[in-house]
């Protein structure tokens, strides 16, 4: 599956967009965000506060529970301050 | 109708273009947001606006589908531009059209709020110790909860 970083977590994690496998068993937004924080010191950074960490599955908004699928377009984010 | 772009608009253009031969309309409310010069107590010298592409036009068009379920609007304009801008620039234009002022102005108000807390958009400050992410404002989320 593909995963974008935007704003600052795309500056602490260092890229915008990669392609992802993830271990079976990571199937849910919450068991994402486990793992991807355990990818090093950059991620463990960009999410160590997860109160401030917004995510998108195909574009809209969904919570830790949401189940993930093989094709899904997954984007993590701060809060957003447009406007 | 929505616009995400790098280049600046004209309101005064673009409010007579979005009420053009429609005659049923008795009233427009337009929001502009600026680039201030000030941030905190941080002078600005410039922002850079980032956003999702795809779902920022997604989110904007759901924003403006429900003012449209909301209210009785004969027109709504959205236009939010990206890219770097400076102090004075104008960021965003939100336009409702309707036979009567109290929709209008609702829905307006309705639109700018919750763009500001579902749209994915994130502002980089330029101050002179830096480049600085703008937080997220308490008072925004309150703002737009009273519109749920």
């Amino acid at each position: 599956m593909k995963i974008l970083y935007f704003a600052w977590l795309r500056a602490k994690i260092g890229f915008a967009e990669e392609r992802i496998e993830p271990p079976v068993g990571v199937d849910t937004v919450g068991a994402l965000l486990d793992w991807l924080r355990n990818r090093g010191p950059n991620f463990a950074d960009a999410l160590k506060d997860l109160t401030i960490v917004r995510v998108a599955v195909n574009q809209d908004y969904v919570s830790n529970a949401y189940r993930l699928n093989p094709g899904d377009e997954i984007a993590l984010f701060p809060p957003v301050t447009g406007g | 109708m929505i616009r995400v772009q790098r280049q600046d608009f004209d309101p005064g253009a673009e409010i007579a273009l979005l009420c053009k031969d429609n005659h049923r309309i008795g009233g427009v409310t337009s929001f502009i947001g600026l680039v201030r010069d000030l941030g905190g107590d941080a002078a600005i010298r410039g922002m850079t606006l980032e956003h999702y592409p795809g779902m920022t036009e997604r989110k904007l068009a759901e924003i403006e589908a429900e003012a449209h379920r909301r209210w009785a609007l004969d027109a709504s304009l959205i236009i939010h531009r990206y890219g770097r801008l400076a102090p004075g620039d104008r960021i965003v234009l939100v336009a409702t059209a309707s036979t009567h002022r109290a929709a209008a102005f609702d829905a307006c108000r309705f639109l700018i709020d919750w763009l500001k807390t579902e749209a994915p958009f994130w502002k980089l400050e330029e101050t002179a110790s830096g480049e600085k992410w703008v937080d997220a404002s308490a008072a925004d989320t309150e703002a737009a909860r009273r519109w749920e």
